[in-house]
């Protein structure tokens, strides 16, 4: 390890430049996920077979919401981690590669807006 | 992610044809796949939230399609493997801290996640059908 600067010392990103961010934020997300998408399972358990003004006025609280929002964005995180990583595994060709790899990315950061999008509307209302 | 360049088809070596199913490696599978499911299960998410947000209309017409035995069934599905992938999941965290990393605590660990992911999503939509008073 003579070779190496302080500064890549300090950064610890190793040869591949990323560390050990992907795994961090995969771990990170999983443990967030554990709780959230319990959460997510109670709420859809509870409101099966309920009218609209029923759902649409707990989707619009904020104990429902808030949650609901952490979820859609710690699951997109850590699905499009996964996504990555199956990509990478499966597709060899680099530029299919790449290509995937985008619109994994686009497909998260879509669904990931309309949920978002979606819950903000009932909760700010119109 | 280097690059692999390959000018001679060179014979892999053989894995899933050749080795014995083992509960592990069944695991190991079923949580790539049960990701790569919950993955495009979030539509149905989002689904469900777009059309309660844009109105009543179309919140009944997504309702629908959920309650349509075919919806019951894939929903079904993705509470399974939500139940799976999560519980395969916690498992990942306990191996993360070195712990139950001996052969037969493999073993247990691999069939617990199975076995508690079905009988999970069993009690969850039990629980769903006795508060809805269908059950």
């Amino acid at each position: 390890m003579a070779y190496r600067t302080p500064l890549a010392r300090v950064r610890g990103l190793g040869s591949a430049h990323a560390g050990a961010e992907h795994f961090w934020r995969q771990r990170l997300t999983a443990v967030a996920n554990i709780f959230l998408a319990s959460f997510l399972i109670w709420l859809v358990a509870t409101l099966a077979g309920a009218d609209y003004a029923t759902v649409k006025g707990t989707l619009a609280k904020p104990q429902i919401a808030i949650p609901l929002l952490l979820l859609v964005v710690s699951g997109l995180v850590h699905m499009r981690l996964g996504m990555q990583v199956i990509i990478e595994d499966y597709v060899h060709s680099e530029g299919y590669k790449i290509v995937a790899l985008m619109l994994s990315s686009f497909f998260a950061f879509a669904v990931g807006l309309v949920c978002v999008f979606a819950v903000l509307k009932l909760s700010f209302g119109a | 992610m280097a690059e692999t360049r390959q000018t001679v088809e060179r014979p892999l070596s053989p894995h899933l044809s050749i080795y014995k199913p083992q509960i592990n490696m069944v695991m190991s599978i079923l949580h790539r796949l049960t990701g790569g499911a919950l993955y495009f299960g979030t539509l149905l998410l989002a689904a469900w939230l777009i059309a309660t947000a844009m109105g009543e209309v179309q919140f009944t017409y997504v309702n629908a399609l959920f309650a349509h035995p075919l919806g019951q069934l894939i929903l079904f599905g993705y509470t399974w493997a939500l139940a799976h992938h999560m519980l395969g999941g916690i498992r990942h965290l306990i191996w993360d801290t070195g712990r139950g990393l001996q052969i037969w605590q493999v073993n247990v660990l691999s069939w617990l996640t199975i076995l508690c992911s079905i009988a999970l999503t069993v009690a969850i939509w039990a629980v769903g059908l006795v508060l809805r008073g269908e059950l």
